[in-house]
């Protein structure tokens, strides 16, 4: 009979001990909402699981000189009561308070959502277009690489087995730079992103975007970081053309599968949909700052 | 007893009091199918197949029954086996024989989710590896899931043994198609001849689960002596009694079934999955045995409503006016016959009068699960074609969409295809009211589109008991067969309140297990308010009887001569003397001296059952760039005979209606190339969630039903029939676009935007 281990260290190394010598397989345990479930179905089964929560740093938010370094395990819940953040990056807010309910919210974290590595985790594309990076804790101590660069492929990470998410740096933004994120679901709410779209523009004070990233979820095995949207935007106001020419980059990135949630047609033009109208919104978000 | 047209001299009837199941189900105490426990209890789970159709070839249940902690495994050997025979325990047509066949496989498999073997042991976790254990050798055969595809020629059939019915010749060949109905008059052809306008189409709908909240859960104990006691949520203790006793064997006496609270059947619980299981696990281990689906078994195992084709043909004259109507409706029955097709065609043109009309209803298994009842089962699939065809023969003949039906609309005196001349019906009344509801005034904007569509269902009567008790002060106790699905424990009280001329708080209605109160027929059919509420009535007057006995009996004088009255008896004018009322506390308190306990049963079995008819007018707005559909506003205007408690009424019309707007836009059963069900949980089966939705605006429209103590007519299943219709033609004026295809989900709706070039 299936019965696992559980650990709730108090310190990174202790953590990253029992990582690196746990027989068996081994899960990290943040807010358990996607870890959980997966056991309760019997798709995941991990021998060890390494609870990291009552590691200090590992839940809150502190603004720093390099940035807001934001606790892996933080829930939803209490991201969306900072108002500092908030107001800073209201894309990347706003797309980890779209995750579930108010009840998933009390638990669903940013490091889970990005380390279950669903190509369709709704606050990976906000991060990635705000230029997020993950600080690593591992047996060689921590390293820091952007958020991109977690997910490989569809439940895999580029973590060792020893390592895990320790915290997140987001920029501090400044002058006229501010994002967006939209993502498309049948429902309103309670549902898995079909598309997913981050964007984060700076803006000159015409209105001509100086630098841009533009990040798409759930059309690829991971979220992609769509250089050509970034490109069909800098230089340009936000005019019918510019939208015409970041709808065109947003398809022509896309590689998706069709499946109960979506067809391929669909996935990849309400990308170019979602595209534009978050465009629109860190737009005039970034023009109104 | 209150003359119904009377409306303004009722008292409790068509007030709102506070529901009396209401306080344990808001503060979680209530309790429902899985939280009876009982002293030795043990854990049951399922062996479920992961095939469509395959063939049995071997189970070996040594290693599961190796394991520590386990008490019993069983299969198919370990039950009786069961020859064919038509069952009328449940709602819709069902055979003992297959009901045992879907409960346990024995030979094969007909679909994913199928269960070959039951375990029970010391605790779930034990039981969940011993069903990991049981080791079943399948030899998969191929698989067929659409109705059409099934009905193709050298499609695999899976049962050998059904031979089209309804047919004539015979055919000689098994086929999967297992019967065919009509009903029909008139003279199509001419029908058809005589039309200036003429629409054909095909309409597909998607199989729906009824997604009630509460899983399947129960506890079963078969001891010693072969006492058997289930504790259950179902729609219906005898309708689990009773398949209990037939597929196990066991004497119905021997059997006591106790309904729990019920978290949702919408149809679905109007037969057994678990039970009997239970009580043969329970058998072997000599155990309670308590066993609960999770929400995975519920979508691959139990039972949906049918995906269906609706081909339909609608001819009329320039001004409106129907001239023939044909449809036929091809309906899914799962891995057993018995589709809801009858009343499908039975239901889809009753709302209008028509001279030349036919329906036929076509029953085809394929590898899913076998179909149960869902809310008006049938009628929805069959009127989202005929009610979409009447929109666009509307829209063709530039004419508004309800003068459209009132033009043809079924009154009194109007002979139905399916037989029955209608009577006291309120059709006309919910599109008069519809039309004149502020809602219909609303300006629409860009993107944004009105529908309207019609729907009709019978309800039934059917057997009922009910039993009122005095109490020692007074107060009473209302206990009825009925499970309480939609409030009608309240309905209840207040029915026997109203008689009784007392507050309906003093009432005190439970439900009944099976070794305390008569036979009652499931809840289903719209039936409960309408025919246990004959019953309660029934008792009710009998008791307000016994009490102007006493009364008579105290006062020395004849029982002719005390009226009973706001709850107190009264001398009948002055010649029956002077006395001092006597309250329904006064003559309680001296029952014991006056003849003992004042008890009184009501037995019915209710005929005259009011059909129902609602009319829905919907705003929606598209978004053409992405397909998504927005409800922006919603009317559900019905004929409910008399609310009696209208909050209730109201509930039930919204309920069905949103479950309708879910099976239009979202719902589905997506099915893998090798026949798994694909999305089995409410992630990927994508109900309608509160944000979705605006407030559906309910409106009672009352033409009583003379058949019932207050005129009520059955509420539950009319207000699931024409939603999908609705939205399909709010979509269609929104865009232009017709979907014929449900549901108009977003990949579907943008791909035929595009297509359309709109
Ligand atoms: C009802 C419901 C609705 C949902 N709705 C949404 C939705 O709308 N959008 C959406 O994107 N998701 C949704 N989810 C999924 C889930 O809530 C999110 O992905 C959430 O962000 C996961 O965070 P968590 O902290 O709970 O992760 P956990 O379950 O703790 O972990 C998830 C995975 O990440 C790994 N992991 C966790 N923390 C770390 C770490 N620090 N370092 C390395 N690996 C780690 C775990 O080992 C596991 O494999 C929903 C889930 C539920 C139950």
């Amino acid at each position: 009979m299936y019965s696992p281990t559980y650990a709730a260290p108090t310190t990174v190394d202790e953590a990253v001990g029992l990582l690196a010598n746990a027989s068996g397989s081994a899960r990290v345990l943040s807010g358990g909402t996607d870890l959980i479930i997966q056991m309760r179905s019997g798709r995941l089964r991990p021998q060890t699981i390494v609870d990291i929560k009552n590691i200090a740093g590992t839940i809150g938010i502190r603004e720093e000189a390099d940035g807001w370094h934001v606790g892996a395990a933080t829930p939803g819940a209490e991201i969306g009561e900072n108002a500092g953040l908030c107001a800073a990056w209201p894309g990347v807010t706003e797309a980890v308070q779209l995750i579930g309910s108010t009840q998933v919210q009390g638990r669903a974290s940013f490091a889970g959502n990005l380390c279950n590595a669903s190509p369709a985790g709704d606050s990976v594309p906000g991060l990635v277009a705000a230029g997020a990076k993950a600080v690593i804790a591992g047996k060689n101590g921590k390293r820091t690489i952007p958020v991109e660069q977690v997910p490989v492929s569809p439940g895999r990470t580029s973590l060792a087995a020893d390592e895990f998410i320790y915290e997140f740096i987001i920029p501090k933004s400044s002058g006229k730079t501010a994002d967006a994120y939209l993502r498309f679901i049948p429902r309103t709410e309670m549902d898995i992103a079909v598309v997913g779209c981050g964007v984060c523009v700076t803006l000159d004070n015409n209105g001509v975007c100086t630098a841009a990233k533009v990040s798409l979820g759930a059309v690829a095995p991971t979220v992609l970081v769509v250089d050509a949207a970034a490109k069909a935007l800098i230089g340009n106001k936000l005019d019918d053309a510019t939208l015409a020419k970041l709808d065109a980059a947003a398809q022509a990135a896309c590689n998706p599968i069709s499946d109960k949630r979506g067809t391929i047609e669909f996935r990849t033009k309400v990308a170019g949909v979602l595209a534009r109208r978050t465009a629109a919104i860190a737009f005039s978000r970034a023009a109104a700052r | 007893m209150n003359d119904i047209s009377l409306k303004d001299a009722l008292k409790v009837v068509g007030t709102r009091p506070v529901r009396p199941d209401g306080v344990d189900k808001v503060v979680g105490r209530a309790q429902f199918g899985g939280d009876a426990t009982m002293p030795g209890m043990i854990f049951g789970a399922t062996v479920r197949s992961p095939h469509a159709h395959a063939r049995i070839k071997k189970i070996n249940t040594a290693k599961a029954e190796a394991l520590k902690g386990v008490k019993a495994v069983i299969t198919a050997a370990d039950m009786p086996e069961i020859v064919s025979e038509e069952a009328f325990v449940g709602e819709g047509p069902m055979n003992f024989r297959d009901l045992s066949n879907n409960l346990m496989a024995r030979d094969k498999v007909l679909y994913d989710g199928h269960v070959v073997a039951a375990v029970a042991a010391s605790s779930m976790s034990i039981a969940k590896a011993a069903a990991e254990l049981v080791e079943v050798e399948y030899e998969v055969l191929p698989h067929v899931i659409d109705e059409i595809e099934a009905m193709a020629d050298g499609a695999p059939v899976l049962h050998d043994d059904v031979f089209t019915a309804g047919v004539d010749p015979k055919p000689t060949k098994p086929s999967n198609v297992a019967k065919r109905v009509e009903f029909a008059k008139g003279d199509l052809a001419a029908g058809f001849a005589a039309a200036d306008k003429i629409i054909e189409r095909t309409y597909k709908t998607a199989p729906v689960h009824q997604a009630y909240i509460e899983p399947h859960a129960c506890i079963a104990a078969y001891n010693a002596d072969g006492q058997c006691t289930v504790i259950c949520s179902s729609q219906g203790q005898f309708m689990v009694r009773a398949y209990c006793a037939k597929l196990l064997g066991i004497d119905i006496s021997d059997i006591r079934v106790v309904p729990a609270e019920i978290g949702g059947g919408f149809g679905g619980k109007t037969l057994v999955y678990l039970e009997p299981l239970a009580l043969a696990l329970s058998r072997k281990a000599g155990r309670p045995v308590r066993m609960v689906m999770d929400r995975v078994d519920v979508f691959r195992g139990t039972g949906p409503t049918s995906g269906g084709t609706v081909k339909v043909k609608l001819g009329a004259k320039k001004d409106g006016t129907i001239t023939a109507a044909d449809a036929e409706i091809i309906l899914q029955a799962g891995a057993y016959p018995g589709s809801p097709m009858g009343p499908a065609a039975m239901c889809c043109w009753a709302m209008y009068d028509i001279p030349n009309a036919r329906a036929v209803g076509v029953d085809v298994v394929s590898n899913r699960p076998k179909v149960a009842a869902y809310r008006a089962p049938g009628a929805p699939i069959s009127t989202f074609g005929t009610e979409s065809a009447v929109d666009e023969m509307a829209r063709e003949l530039g004419l508004d969409p309800i003068e459209m039906r009132l033009k043809n609309a079924a009154k009194n005196g109007t002979k139905a295809l399916y037989g029955p001349t209608f009577q006291n019906i309120g059709y006309v009344e919910t599109l008069e009211a519809a039309k004149a509801h502020p809602n219909l005034q609303a300006k629409l904007g860009p993107n944004q589109g009105r529908g309207v569509a019609t729907g009709f269902w019978f309800n039934i009567g059917g057997e009922s008991s009910a039993s009122l008790a005095v109490n020692e002060d007074g107060t009473l106790v209302l206990v009825s067969g009925s499970p309480d699905i939609g409030g009608s424990r309240a309905s209840m009280a207040m029915m026997a309140a109203e008689i009784l001329g007392i507050e309906v708080e003093h009432i005190r209605p439970i439900v009944g297990d099976t070794a305390s109160v008569g036979f009652t027929f499931l809840t289903g059919g719209s039936r409960v308010t309408f025919a246990t509420g004959m019953a309660v009535c029934e008792a009710t007057n009998e008791v307000v009887k016994q009490l102007r006995g006493r009364a008579a009996k105290i006062w020395e004088i004849d029982v002719e001569a005390v009226e009973w009255r706001d709850g107190s008896a009264y001398p009948a004018g002055d010649n029956a003397g002077k006395f001092e009322p006597l309250s329904l506390a006064d003559i309680a308190a001296k029952a014991a001296r006056t003849g003992g306990p004042i008890t009184a049963k009501g037995a019915v079995n209710a005929q005259g059952a009011g059909p129902g008819f609602g009319t829905h007018v919907v705003d929606v707005e598209v978004d053409p760039e992405t397909g998504h559909v927005k409800v922006l506003r919603y009317t559900a205007v019905q004929d409910v005979g008399r609310a009696i408690h209208p909050s209730y009424v109201e509930g039930q019309i919204q309920g069905g209606t949103v479950q309708g707007i879910g099976w239009a836009l979202n719902e589905e059963y997506i099915y893998t190339k090798d026949g798994r069900l694909d999305n089995a949980s409410f992630l990927d089966y994508r109900v309608p969630v509160a944000s979705d939705l605006p407030a559906i605006d309910a409106v009672l429209v009352e033409v009583p039903n003379p058949r019932h103590p207050f005129g009520a007519k059955g509420v539950g299943e009319v207000p699931i029939v024409p939603p999908m219709a609705a939205v399909a033609n709010a979509i269609c004026a929104a865009t232009g676009v017709r979907m014929t295809s449900l549901p108009m989900s977003p990949p579907k709706l943008k791909a035929a935007i595009d297509a359309a070039g709109k």
